[in-house]
């Protein structure tokens, strides 16, 4: 079994047995789609909620909206299939309120990748999100366990 | 003038970055020293200019727990100042201030996070007033901001905001040392890129 690691707006696939990783999310949020019949696992690492936003920006994993989508084609081309693709998530926290001049952008985030899954209709199974700390995601193709361990709050199977 | 990338930063200009670094910790280290009654040194400044993972990666592993003070700058210049601590540092700072050393990272109390982000606000006013003074600008500050959570975390704070200009982050950065000890704790200058011009036009180094 192999780790791969997500980076900061990136996406990755990956399959049974391996993992995928991505550390260290504050308001960032890691989407995490899975069809573990096909064996196939995807994980999106985006920083903003709407590419409508900075229609200039040409890097669309950056955002929640166009970063879902173009992990779920990918995993369609990767032989998931669409009736059986599911979605957790994690992250999306406030770390230091008052300081961004972006207002709520944690809660914003999961709202946005929320709002993609239902647009293509992929069922969310589990969330660990909001609050006021960091998380490392952890996604297995296996079994499409994700698991969530944080600095000071401990680590938690979803 | 008219720098709207980190990338358009000549070798020069970023030499004149860490000046800038320079001038602003080696205040900060002065006024650390005055309130620790220990002597206080200033590593040698660093400029890295990264995207987003890479620069959580040259500063340290992003999971590591690590204490962030975070204030926002703003008027003449907009960015943000982080003062990354670790243990050695907090205890430095507590022993003298609230009598409890080795409390960080789990056991610090409401009266320790004050004491912390009151040295995190003189260390920070006392590198932007040197800065600013040099330039001849107005920088203002907000309430310092402290968390306890993992580096790529709080890093990823900043980070977020230049996400909506670009993918890269401009960090200017050094370590300070206590009675010549590393301690691990950083002063981390991270201004927008669009501020750049400004500043160094006043320093007479703009293109």
């Amino acid at each position: 079994m192999s780790k791969i690691t997500v980076g900061i707006s990136d996406q990755k696939l990956c399959r049974s047995p391996d993992e995928l990783v991505t550390y260290a999310l504050g308001s960032c949020v890691g989407i995490c789609l899975a069809d573990v019949e096909a064996g196939v696992a995807g994980m999106a690492h985006i920083m903003l909620p709407d590419s409508r936003e900075l229609p200039d920006d040409k890097n669309r994993a950056k955002f929640a909206d166009t970063a879902a989508e173009m992990l779920y084609r990918k995993m369609l081309a990767e032989g998931a299939s669409s009736s059986r693709i599911t979605a957790k998530i994690a992250g999306g926290a406030n770390m230091f309120a008052g300081i961004s001049t972006l207002m709520n952008i944690g809660e914003r985030n999961v709202a946005a990748v929320k709002e993609a899954l239902k647009r293509l209709n992929i069922p969310l199974l589990a969330e660990d999100t909001g609050l006021n700390y960091g998380r490392t995601v952890s996604f297995s193709a296996k079994n499409g366990k994700m698991t969530v361990s944080s600095g000071l709050k401990g680590t938690i199977e979803l | 003038m008219g720098i709207k990338k980190y990338e358009e930063l000549s070798p020069d200009q970023i030499e004149i970055l860490k000046e800038i670094g320079n001038i602003g910790s080696g205040n900060a280290a002065t006024a650390l020293s005055s309130i620790l009654g220990r002597r206080i040194g200033v590593d040698i400044p660093q400029c890295t200019l990264a995207g987003f993972s890479e620069a959580i990666e040259l500063i340290g592993d992003p999971q590591r727990l690590t204490g962030g003070i975070i204030v926002r700058l703003s008027g003449d210049f907009d960015g943000m100042l982080l003062h990354l601590f670790e243990a050695p540092f907090a205890s430095a700072v507590l022993s003298v201030l609230t009598g409890r050393e080795n409390v960080f990272p789990n056991e610090l109390s409401e009266e320790d996070i004050s004491a912390l982000s009151e040295v995190g606000n003189i260390m920070s006013g006392s590198y932007i007033a040197a800065v600013a003074n040099m330039a001849g600008m107005k920088i203002d500050m907000s309430v310092p901001c402290l968390a306890v959570d993992m580096l790529g975390a709080i890093i990823s704070v900043p980070e977020v905001e230049l996400s909506q200009t670009g993918d890269t982050i401009l960090v200017i950065k050094e370590n300070f040392t206590i009675d010549s000890v590393e301690v691990r704790s950083e002063i981390l200058l991270i201004p927008s890129a669009g501020s750049l011009g400004g500043l160094l036009d006043r320093l007479g180094a703009a293109t």
